[in-house]
């Protein structure tokens, strides 16, 4: 176990050196590394000493390294907007999209699971048919239509919940968070309902598949012999045997869920990572835009790594199938 | 009775779906809606000298000072929102489908090679398909337009390098199960020039599993594609797809003002939801096995 | 000596949407206290069902539509679900075919264990634990203490099925229906097994129905044998009676194509053609279509005739021994 963890972490690293060669590349040489890392407003003489300093006019490898260098160490550069380490922004916005990403995956376990269960258990129901149609709906649904119409709904129209931002927030550890103010609650969610729309759809799905494939099988019919009841039958022998697949594809769908909180984060104002990248994009400041981009692949790396070592502590059959 | 063609019998599989029949009937109608829209469209709203910004904003069925009357409302500038969603939905197909297209292309020519070159050509592009696979599609747009900045072309080219490892993956697999038959076998035999044995016999193979992918990712192309030009990343403001029409009518919707962003979104989930409705029975009857 | 179990005209259809499958249809038998009795069939002829049926998980669109089944003198054809579940791996339990598939894969053996003691008896959990392990060590598995903090997959085919029997004997049942528990293990294994439940059962008195495809696995276990065909019992009788004098066409040519010592040299006979569609069974004897002794009689549908143990639906029943 220690080795096949260690052979995956080697993988990763590669993966992560991998991106920041794409990114170098992208940045580098499909983009004119001057125009993108030093602001517009720059005079001539303020130009040259940049890219001496930065190391411009070096042949490309050592410029990759520099690059490199400078990531190992956590400098991606200086916003040109806000004038600080761009890392530092973002580190700075990463509380507000984390939160909302969490939520939007208990969301999608809370609604996901128990309609996926009962679509499972009376799939000819009207109900259930309801159920898997509006699953259709919520795959095919562009997210920030949807988060209009909510807002439309529930802000304008009905005027029970806030349209924008992220409300009172409370510190903890030092950051401020907006799941410990009923306020802050209020503001998360619409967003969360939006974005974790698509991952209820899926959740519900799988579910429902689940209980399907394993409704019918022997140990639910032996499980049911035994005399069990009904809701152990259900929620012991059959939901557990169909988390596994869920709570791996939810773990794998959180980088996802995170990238796609670039698009809830605009439609509702949300201040994350995501409204910051766009912000970023739209004015040009691209050291903010490299740092984004090298922080969500770590993210999505270390995300997948701890969802493969999570399987293997949750199914048996995979954390002990090499000892029988 | 007609001779049984496969042609035919994949018109007679397909059309016992009648939800599918309805699907292909309103994306049809859309389709012809945009690219006829400068002949539909009561206004070109593209012409300024056609606008009068006294116009703007009015609700759905006001009349305007030259009499006409505005079925959809207008928005800020004094569009007829009905002719600008005629022009934005020409926009949003052509890069859908366009860009699907092209990333057919690409996918199916890189998937073959893959198949057929074996080796460490293989590897290296199915990696690259793996590795892409595993990063949602909206996070490597925004990583290709972050670099390439705005524009219908640019736009293109993110979808087609998002698009074609799905392409490339399929063709693959389906060309990997192919040229174990018999009549690869034999095409190699005769000597037959590899190119030709690559685009005569195979290819034609690889099709059905190709046009499904094809319809699914001419919706998928219309939503990213709509969702970063709701983004501001996608199309110049110049060349509204119906993304930046929703994109443009948000800050006026919370005033009340609906209309700007709500039909262009009906529209384009009407677009979206029909082709995925004809893309979902081209599955069952193209290809059973091929289920996500 | 009480029956423990009465089947009485017993009917299960399943009410698809291509019709009516009867898939038991007017099926009788009784099996008593500490008696085993075969139920012997093709597979489609409606046994398992027959089993389903007695334990009550018949699903839909499947229902028991007519007779009645006799415990206690309860119907457990009309019983209320909440009784039925009371009874149901308290005092009739059951074993399954796949022994990889009757356990479940992703809980402990012990969690598969205590439950099933605690859906019928209050005790501690301490106590359903040690009732547990001591059923686990009845059925001959080693170092049971450890075996019940393992997983399903950690067992092989044969012990898997010793940890459902140990399951199904938990509390002691009335009443044990075996659904080919022996078939998917190998040959030494199924010798095992059947002498494992054998003597369990006789140690208790538990009446057993055993069902399977396979005459030879039934002939030294039985003390009776039914023999079911398209849904209905076409004979029965004593194990002995069965085995040496069948009657009917169906049972000699099951009996036939069993190879044996005996028979060394003679050709195999085989039964011609196949189990019928339940949808679409032809009116009067449905084995006629493959019997060789069918007449224009055998059209209309043969009574059950018989007197004492030995029961026999057939207008030509064979006066001689195989």
């Amino acid at each position: 176990m220690i080795t096949w963890i260690l052979r995956r972490l080697f993988q990763s690293t590669f993966v992560v050196l991998a991106m920041t060669v794409i990114v170098f590349v992208g940045v580098h040489v499909i983009g004119n590394p001057v125009d993108i890392l030093i602001s517009p407003e720059a005079d001539q003489a303020e130009r040259a000493r940049i890219i001496a300093n930065m190391g411009l006019d070096q042949p490309l490898w050592k410029q990759y390294a520099y690059f490199l260098g400078g990531a190992l160490k956590g400098d991606l550069g200086r916003s040109f907007v806000f004038n600080e380490p761009a890392l530092k922004l973002i580190a700075q916005r990463m509380p507000a999209t984390l939160e909302l990403a969490v939520t939007a995956v208990l969301f999608s376990m809370t609604f996901g699971v128990p309609l996926g269960l009962y679509a499972g258990l009376k799939p000819d129901g009207f109900l259930g048919r309801t159920i898997m149609a509006g699953s259709i709906l919520g795959f095919s649904l562009p997210s920030f239509w949807v988060g209009l119409m909510l807002i439309m709904v529930f802000a304008v129209e009905l005027g029970v919940l806030p349209s924008t931002g992220r409300g009172t927030t409370e510190t903890l550890f030092g950051v401020p968070w907006s799941f410990l103010t009923w306020d802050g609650l209020r503001h998360m969610f619409m967003p969360a309902l939006n974005l974790s729309l698509f991952n209820i759809s899926l959740v519900l799905r799988l579910t429902r598949a689940g209980v399907r494939e394993t409704l019918p099988m022997d140990f639910v019919k032996f499980a049911r012999a035994k005399g069990l009841s009904p809701a152990r039958v259900i929620f012991v022998h059959v939901l557990k045997n169909i988390m596994i697949p869920v709570v791996t594809v939810l773990g794998l769908e959180l980088g996802s869920t995170i990238a796609f909180a670039v698009v809830t984060e605009s439609v509702f104002a949300w201040p994350g990572m995501g409204k910051l990248i766009i912000d970023s994009i739209n004015v040009l400041d691209r050291p903010v835009i490299v740092a984004y981009l090298m922080m969500i692949v770590m993210l999505f790396i270390t995300i997948n790594l701890v969802v493969d070592i999570l399987y293997m502590i949750l199914d048996p059959r995979v954390r002990l199938g090499g000892k029988s | 009775m007609k001779e049984e063609t496969p042609f035919r019998r994949f018109v007679s599989e397909f059309a016992a779906s009648k939800v599918a029949l309805f699907g292909l009937a309103v994306f049809t109608t859309i389709a012809l809606l945009a690219i006829f829209a400068s002949v539909i469209a009561p206004q070109n709203p593209y012409d300024l000298a056609q606008l009068d910004i006294m116009d703007g904003r009015l609700p759905p069925g006001t009349k305007s000072a030259t009499g006409y009357t505005f079925l959809l409302g207008t928005d800020d500038q004094g569009r007829d929102m009905f002719s600008g969603m005629l022009y934005g939905l020409r926009i949003s197909l052509a890069v859908g489908v366009g860009s699907a297209l092209f990333a057919a292309v690409v996918g199916t020519s890189l998937g073959l090679f893959a198949a057929f070159l074996g080796g460490r050509a293989d590897t290296a592009i199915m990696r690259l398909v793996d590795l892409q696979l595993s990063f949602p599609s909206i996070l490597v747009a925004l990583m290709i337009l972050a670099v390439l900045g705005k524009g219908v072309m640019n736009v293109v080219m993110a979808l087609v390098i998002v698009e074609w490892a799905y392409y490339a993956r399929n063709v693959r697999a389906t060309a990997m199960v192919e040229r174990q038959r018999e009549y690869i076998e034999a095409a190699e035999c005769l000597a037959l020039p590899r190119w030709r044995v690559v685009f005569r016999h195979l290819l034609p193979n690889c099709l059905p599993p190709l046009i499904v992918i094809a319809t699914q990712q001419v919706a998928r192309a219309i939503a990213l594609e709509a969702t970063l030009s709701f983004l501001g990343l996608g199309v110049p403001i110049t060349e509204p797809s119906l993304g930046l029409l929703i994109a443009n009518g948000y800050q006026y919707m919370l005033s009340g003002k609906y209309w700007i962003s709500f039909y262009p979104g009906i529209t384009l989930l009407v677009t979206i939801v029909s082709i995925n409705l004809v893309g979902d029975q081209l599955r069952d009857v193209l290809n059973p096995r091929l289920k996500r | 000596m009480t029956a423990t179990i009465e089947v009485r005209n017993l009917q299960t259809h399943f009410f698809t949407r291509a019709g009516v499958v009867k898939a038991v249809d007017d099926v009788s038998f009784s099996v008593n206290r500490g008696e085993v009795l075969g139920l012997v069939g093709e597979s489609g002829s409606g046994k398992s069902v027959t089993g389903f049926s007695i334990i009550g998980l018949v699903d839909p669109p499947g229902r028991i539509a007519g007779g009645s089944i006799l415990y206690q003198g309860k119907d457990l054809a009309t019983l209320p679900e909440r009784e039925m579940r009371s009874l149901r791996g308290n005092r009739i339990a059951m074993i399954f075919q796949d022994p990889m598939m009757t356990l479940n894969p992703v809980l402990r053996i012990d969690t598969q264990m205590i439950e099933t003691v605690l859906a019928h008896d209050k005790v501690s959990r301490d106590e359903a634990r040690r009732r547990s392990r001591d059923a686990l060590g009845m059925v001959g598995i080693p170092s049971p203490d450890e075996r019940l903090m393992a997983y399903p997959h950690q067992f092989s085919g044969g012990m898997r099925q010793r940890v459902a029997i140990a399951i199904a004997l938990l509390h002691n049942p009335d009443l044990l229906i075996a659904d080919e528990p022996t078939t998917a293990l190998d040959v030494t294994i199924q010798a095992q097994i059947l002498a494992k439940v054998q003597e369990l059962a006789a140690e208790h008195g538990t009446a057993l129905i055993w069902i399977t495809h396979d005459l030879s696995v039934i002939a030294g276990l039985a003390d009776r044998i039914a023999v079911m065909y398209a849904g209905r019992v076409v004979e029965s009788g004593t194990a002995a009676e069965i085995l040496d004098t069948p009657r009917h066409p169906y049972t000699h040519g099951l009996i036939g194509s069993v190879p044996s010592r005996n028979k060394r040299g003679e050709k195999l006979r085989q039964i011609p053609g196949m189990t019928p569609s339940l949808l679409s069974l032809p009116a009067g004897c449905a084995f006629r279509m493959r019997c060789a002794h069918a007449t224009a009689a055998c059209e209309t549908e043969p009574e059950n005739t018989g007197e004492g143990t030995r029961f026999l639906r057939c207008f030509h029943p064979m006066e001689q021994a195989a």
